[in-house]
């Protein structure tokens, strides 16, 4: 019986699968070498697959994601890592414009891998906690992708090495190491579809569309709904773009009552995206506005209070959850 | 070493190219390629004018000998990445005047299928990489596709250019800083054209020579005369040796000067008119047919059919373009992403491992 392992360790475990598997794919980013990367999750990589596939460069995103390009148009299959997902800001360009676009303005497909930390919960302050997602869940050409259970995150970054389109893999910090979500994997090779949302929990009364680390709250929320006779379904989006829309339409139209909830920032973030899909295909279905349930428009903070005041819990979604249920 | 000393090794003599290298037939076919770059250009600026064109048309009238020269001078397997005015480059590794045609004139068969614009085409499978318009971009990105020729052990050097005025940006630096440390074989050709749309080089750099930034990153860098296209090839030649030869990037600066305005819609009233005069004598194709005349290579009958052959390549390709369709309107939603696969969770793993040339 194979044992239980943390989110980190299955992202870890993808990593070196594919690499193992596939010569075409290498690393790159700061300090994934010698180091083992600020999260240790390339802990060994140098040893294992040798310098000219784990290389540590410059702190210079925009050159990092460059270079990633130019490997991949030659037909490789690079990794690129932001040591900090927040940092990604500055290979922005180079993201939206060179990689997103190439396929489509002149054939040339750029399947390559973007990955970091995100998220907060860990008092890393504002430039160590961020949610960068809609910035390029705005831009066509790239797909994202964000697990919130070790076996999604496993499956979804060796999806996201195998997909001919760039990938940006958002990892939760909060989940590396959480021993609540350490799981068994499967021992065969899996992949989980990037483009598709799970049902992580069936209810009848409404439901909760969420990803990444809120979807432990969620969770937590519906066990906590249940007691009060409300029957929560909790569907996990996974990837952000392209978007599930099949199965948003699905949950709408089963329980009639759809609370979004996510971590990233209220204005322009995907809740509005969710709630426009809603309105477009299950209108009709509904039986309350679709409500939201995210951080505040303000930075991520990095005291402890005004961190726990500003990140959505449990709490705050069984509270939505139950004016929700009112309608 | 001390610095200076390091300096003066890793500079490169400035040079007049003489051709030694080159033989009678490659010497003409330099001839048709700077003569076919400066023909299809005058065509293009004319059917801007009568409407036929539209949108953003980047003339290199002036700098045809850097173009044709450095792209001359690479081997097969190496790629090079044009910026918006090597519309030359991309003649030497095979593009023909239809596809700019068809290019300018947004028309269906155009290799962007008539979505983007101007010189935005290419493919690493011909040997070329093409640009976005955000400046500077191409070094990071031709740094990974010679890092990934090594892996791939295809003695490949890459080649791309950038203006004095891109110079200033932050991807120049970061890949040159990823190219020096990892001894990657790139050339990056500083093609100074002296104004940035209306900026003058004083205005981007304290600098006399811009190969001097190559002291910031400890590589070799070396000057030449952008109007002479064999100094151009020769110069280019010696950095793609060193670049292949494992002494990772070089920067290469070709002084030249922007004889037209920054695009066709602008008249570059803000260059002084001494200035241009000055550069007007040394128009890089009469140096070079003075060359050819003087060394007894050609006779002007010879060049003069050379220039008849561009000319009815130009009209035959023209005509075709112009008789081509325009795209379908909703094909602009195509091929945004990969068309789907099969892929699903039970995909077995196929392993994959490097197709190496040896």
């Amino acid at each position: 019986m194979a044992e239980a392992v943390t989110y980190l360790e299955a992202i870890r475990q993808g990593l070196s699968e594919e690499m193992e598997r596939d010569e075409r794919v290498f690393m790159l980013g700061e300090d994934i070498g010698v180091y083992g990367g600020a999260f240790k999750v390339t802990k060994g990589f140098l040893e294992r697959f040798g310098k000219d596939r784990v290389i540590d460069t410059p702190i210079a995103e925009s050159g990092i994601v460059g270079a990633a390009i130019g490997a991949s148009l030659m037909g490789m299959r690079p990794v690129a890592e932001m040591q900090f997902i927040d940092f990604i800001s500055c290979a922005f360009n180079m993201i939206t414009n060179f990689a997103a676009k190439s396929r489509w303005r002149y054939g040339a497909g750029v399947p390559l891998v973007i990955r970091g930390p995100s998220g907060g919960g860990v008092r890393g302050g504002p430039f160590h906690s961020q949610n960068p997602e809609m910035y390029y869940v705005h831009t066509p050409g790239l797909k994202v992708v964000a697990p919130g259970t070790t076996r999604d995150a496993k499956g979804l970054i060796k999806a996201a090495i195998r997909d001919e389109d760039p990938v940006i893999y958002l990892e939760h910090k909060y989940l590396y190491r959480l021993p609540r979500i350490k799981e068994v994997l499967p021992e065969e090779d899996y992949l989980v579809p990037i483009g598709k949302a799970a049902l992580k929990r069936e209810g009848k009364d409404l439901s909760l569309i969420t990803y990444g680390a809120m979807l432990l709250h969620c969770l937590d929320a519906a066990e906590a709904l249940d007691k009060e006779g409300v029957s929560a379904e909790v569907l996990d989006l996974r990837t952000l773009l392209p978007l599930d829309a099949d199965a948003i339409e699905a949950t709408a139209k089963k329980t009639g009552k759809v609370l979004v909830v996510h971590e990233d920032t209220r204005t322009g973030g995907i809740a509005g995206e969710i709630t426009a899909l809603i309105n477009e295909r299950a209108f009709e279905y509904l039986d309350g506005p679709v409500l939201r349930v995210t951080s505040p428009d303000a930075p991520v903070p990095y005291s402890a209070p005004l961190e726990d005041y500003f990140l959505p819990n449990a709490a705050k979604v069984i509270e939505a959850a139950r004016r929700l249920a009112a309608y | 070493m001390p610095k200076t000393a390091r300096a003066r090794k890793n500079r490169q003599e400035r040079t007049s190219g003489h051709g030694r290298s080159l033989d009678r037939a490659r010497l003409l076919d330099l001839y048709y390629y700077l003569m076919l770059n400066r023909l299809v250009e005058e065509r293009l600026s004319a059917l801007y004018r009568q409407g036929k064109i539209q949108g953003g048309l980047y003339s290199s009238k002036g700098q045809e000998g850097i173009s044709v020269g450095s792209a001359y001078a690479l081997a097969p397997q190496d790629v090079l990445a044009p910026m918006i005015r090597n519309l030359g480059s991309m003649l030497v590794r095979g593009v023909r005047p239809v596809e700019l045609f068809l290019q300018y004139m947004q028309k269906e068969g155009s290799p962007c299928k008539g979505r983007d614009t101007s010189l935005h085409f290419g493919g690493i499978d011909r040997g070329f990489v093409p640009p976005i318009s955000h400046l500077g971009t191409l070094i990071p990105v031709m740094a990974g596709v010679a890092l990934a020729g090594r892996m791939q052990g295809k003695d490949l050097v890459a080649l791309t250019y950038i203006g004095d005025g891109a110079t200033s940006t932050g991807d120049f630096h970061e890949g040159l800083g990823i190219a020096s440390v990892n001894r990657l074989p790139l050339v990056v050709l500083i093609e100074n054209n002296r104004w940035a749309y209306s900026t003058p080089v004083a205005a981007q750099s304290c600098l006399v020579d811009l190969a001097d930034k190559a002291r910031a990153y400890g590589v070799p860098q070396g000057v030449a005369d952008g109007n002479d296209v064999l100094a151009v090839y020769e110069a280019t030649s010696r950095a793609v040796n060193l670049a292949r030869a494992g002494k990772g990037p070089v920067l290469l600066e070709c002084k030249t000067m922007r004889m037209r305005g920054h695009s066709e819609h602008d008249d570059a009233w803000y260059v002084p008119e001494e200035e241009h005069r000055f550069w007007e004598k040394r128009d890089p194709i009469q140096i070079y047919e003075k060359h050819l005349l003087k060394t007894s290579v050609a006779t002007s009958s010879d060049l003069k059919k050379i220039e008849q052959r561009c000319l009815s390549e130009i009209e035959k390709d023209l005509s075709a373009a112009e008789s081509a369709p325009f795209p379908r309107p909703e094909s602009c939603v195509e091929d945004v992403y990969a068309p789907a696969s099969d892929d699903s969770e039970d995909e077995p793993a196929q392993p994959r491992r490097l197709a190496r040339r040896s």
